[in-house]
């Protein structure tokens, strides 16, 4: 079966000459179709960076990063943004649009492709809205929701193109701890029914659980990491030091 | 999670991607029968609308916006075209295929006398049927009611010859042709006096022109211009009269009424050829061209009214263009997210370009609804004729178009910052 995510020595640095920075070094990194995997590490660790170069958001330097079966090393914008449409990305503030109602927001997403008819897509997001529990608020708009509210569209909007992977980027941080639980809950939970893969990054000690490995991320390289709450045992190591 | 959501969910699984579930069975489409979404254009325009309707506020100053632009243009327009309407007005009254008038008339308010003399070696071609001499010159008339003088345009011809056709005139033709009679122009501004009304209740009227004392035998309808505020017409004899240094050899405009089936460029060229240097052959159209090219060049009216319609084009667009870049900034982090989500600039783009549309035709509408209004109010106040006309408004429409959609462009490089990288 073919792996969601491939990445093997990849590195990323800003700036040039004397003000490069490098933020990943050499890093590798796979993901199984159906893995759900949790990412940390501190700030500036390029937890964030190598999420970026993974969903295709920035254009990969150095070493190789096959997502969905395809290559994005030398992959013009055209293919990135072709490569975007089939991943689900989750943002730690949802930046839905403050003029459409939660059932358009999601309905957004299959507009991209122009799949299908108007009443099919509504048809397809109010069923997503459904499926986060949100049936009941699939004309509200984004700010007659709660925060936590707005992540579930925000979930909604990322699963309702049956991605074959989905970002998630803090998705809990903004959230207090019944309501973060909760999200993530869902989240793995539709993904998993998806088959799809799921990559969340994350701080948040109390979701650790929930995943089927935790990674940790540090000065631009991978560690593993226990997702125990206290003395964490060390797990075996994922991903290559170099 | 609920039951009701997992079998939801498991039941979404279980539908093929590109089949559809109609709303009251399990019919399954197959892909064949999958109809086409809204075009992407008719997509973007629809949340280009959303996007506005979201922030009312902003959407009443940019409407407001494109309705000063609106109006400011329209009336310039409308001032200009009653400037030429009304300049032109004379010269179109003029009924004859050619004219000669001198080279250094560049309008007709302000002939220079030519000599007559030249309407008879015009005769000579052949084609020359008849040559009018009419005679133009301005005086000051004293309105009856208060006695307060003001300057007024003397048109002086034979009206029998049928050279001016004014409207109005033809059943005074043969009160014009006893001497110190004239006809008064009822379109004139009135500081002349109610003269018509006078008209109406007594059927004559005794004024003044200059030093001259002449009977009004009835009214005609022409019209004050940026030239004259006022008109009256009379017979060459009752001019001299009241110039009396007009010279009878003398005359402003030459009319030549040429014989039926004549070529006028051809004599023209001939009359060209044949008369001296101090007279200018023109056609009817020609001399229309001129007093338009007078007035639109020669005076700083033209350009003025060029600048303020220019200037509210500019004002227009600096408002729409504030509003869509503030809309663009304040919701650009949605933006980069749409674009992280797999759209493109180009839609983004169409979004933009759809809300500079709207707001286009949002401003139009109530812009050109007030210009019909001050159109009113205008044309009362200046006597001149103001047309809202349909062919203006299109062309006002395509100018505002273009604005806000040139605004749009412009916002288009703040659209492009939406970095869907910076979202993490």
């Amino acid at each position: 079966m073919t792996r969601t995510v491939d990445v093997q020595d990849l590195s990323y640095a800003f700036g040039t000459e004397s003000l490069r920075r490098s933020v990943l070094v050499d890093l590798n990194l796979t993901l199984e179709p159906g893995e759900i995997v949790l990412l940390t590490g501190p700030s500036g660790s390029g937890k964030t960076t190598l999420m970026a170069l993974i969903g295709a958001l920035r254009a990969v330097q150095t070493g190789s990063c096959v997502v969905l079966g395809r290559k994005l090393n030398g992959a013009s914008e055209r293919d990135r943004v072709a490569i975007r449409r089939q991943i689900g990305f989750v943002f730690q503030d949802p930046h839905l649009l403050g003029c459409l109602t939660a059932a358009q927001n999601v309905a957004m997403t299959l507009e991209v492709d122009a799949a299908g008819s108007e009443r099919d897509r509504m048809r397809r997001a109010v069923a997503m809205l459904q499926a986060v529990g949100l049936a009941d608020y699939a004309g509200a708009r984004p700010d007659q929701l709660s925060g936590g509210q707005r992540q579930r569209v925000a979930i909604a909007r990322a699963l309702v193109r049956d991605p074959g992977l989905v970002l998630a980027d803090e998705p809990t941080a903004a959230l207090d701890r019944q309501s973060g639980a909760e999200i993530t809950r869902i989240l793995c939970e539709l993904a998993r029914q998806r088959a799809a893969s799921v990559l969340i990054v994350t701080h948040d000690v109390r979701i650790l659980g929930i995943a089927d490995r935790v990674l940790t991320m540090e000065d631009g390289r991978i560690r593993p990491e226990c997702p125990s709450e206290k003395d964490p045992p060390r797990l075996p190591v994922e991903g290559h030091a170099t | 999670m609920s039951g009701f959501a997992w079998n939801a969910a498991g039941l979404l699984r279980k539908v093929e991607r590109r089949q559809l579930l109609t709303p009251s069975a399990d019919l399954v489409r197959s892909p064949g029968q999958i109809r086409c979404g809204v075009p992407q254009w008719v997509r973007a325009f629809r949340l280009a609308w959303r996007q506005l309707r979201a922030e009312p506020a902003r959407l009443v100053a940019a409407i407001m916006g494109v309705m000063f632009a609106t109006i400011l243009v329209l009336m310039q327009l409308g001032f200009r075209g009653a400037l030429f309407d009304t300049a032109t007005a004379l010269p179109q009254a003029l009924q004859a295929e050619l004219f000669l008038i001198h080279p250094m008339t560049m309008a007709l308010f302000r002939a220079e006398p030519l000599p007559r003399v030249r309407g008879f070696q015009a005769l000579s071609v052949p084609e020359v049927e008849k040559a009018v001499p009419i005679y133009l010159a301005q005086a000051f008339w004293r309105n009856p009611e208060n006695g307060t003088h003001r300057a007024i345009q003397l048109i002086g011809f034979d009206a029998e010859d049928g050279a001016v056709k004014i409207a109005g005139l033809a059943p005074l033709v043969p009160l014009l042709k006893r001497a110190d009679t004239v006809a008064f122009d009822a379109l004139g501004r009135p500081e002349y006096g109610n003269i018509a009304g006078v008209l109406a209740r007594k059927g004559t009227l005794k004024v003044q022109i200059g030093s001259h004392e002449v009977e009004v035998v009835g009214p005609v309808r022409l019209g004050a211009s940026f030239g004259a505020d006022g008109n009256v017409v009379m017979n060459e004899t009752t001019f001299r009269r009241i110039i009396p240094a007009t010279r009878a050899s003398d005359a402003s405009v030459l009319a030549l009424r040429l014989k039926p089936g004549a070529d006028p460029v051809r004599v023209q060229a001939e009359l060209t050829r044949l008369l001296p240097p101090d007279v200018t052959v023109l056609t009817h159209a020609q001399l229309v061209q001129r007093e338009h090219e007078y007035w639109d060049s020669a005076t700083p009216i033209g350009v003025i009214f060029v600048f303020c319609s220019l200037l509210g084009i500019v004002v227009g667009m600096v408002i729409v263009y504030q509003i869509l870049f503030t809309d663009i900034a304040s919701h650009l982090r949605e933006y980069a997210t749409l674009k992280a989500m797999g759209f493109r600039n180009s839609y983004l783009s169409r979004v933009v370009i759809g809300e500079a549309v709207i707001l286009a035709g949002l401003g139009f509408i109530p812009g050109t609804l007030g210009s019909a209004v001050l159109y009113r109010y205008a044309a009362s106040a200046t006597y001149l004729t103001l047309d809202l006309t349909g062919q203006r408004c299109a062309w006002v429409f395509l100018m505002i178009l273009g604005m806000c959609v040139s605004a749009a462009l412009l916002t288009l490089r703040k659209l492009r910052q939406a970095d869907p990288a910076e979202v993490f």
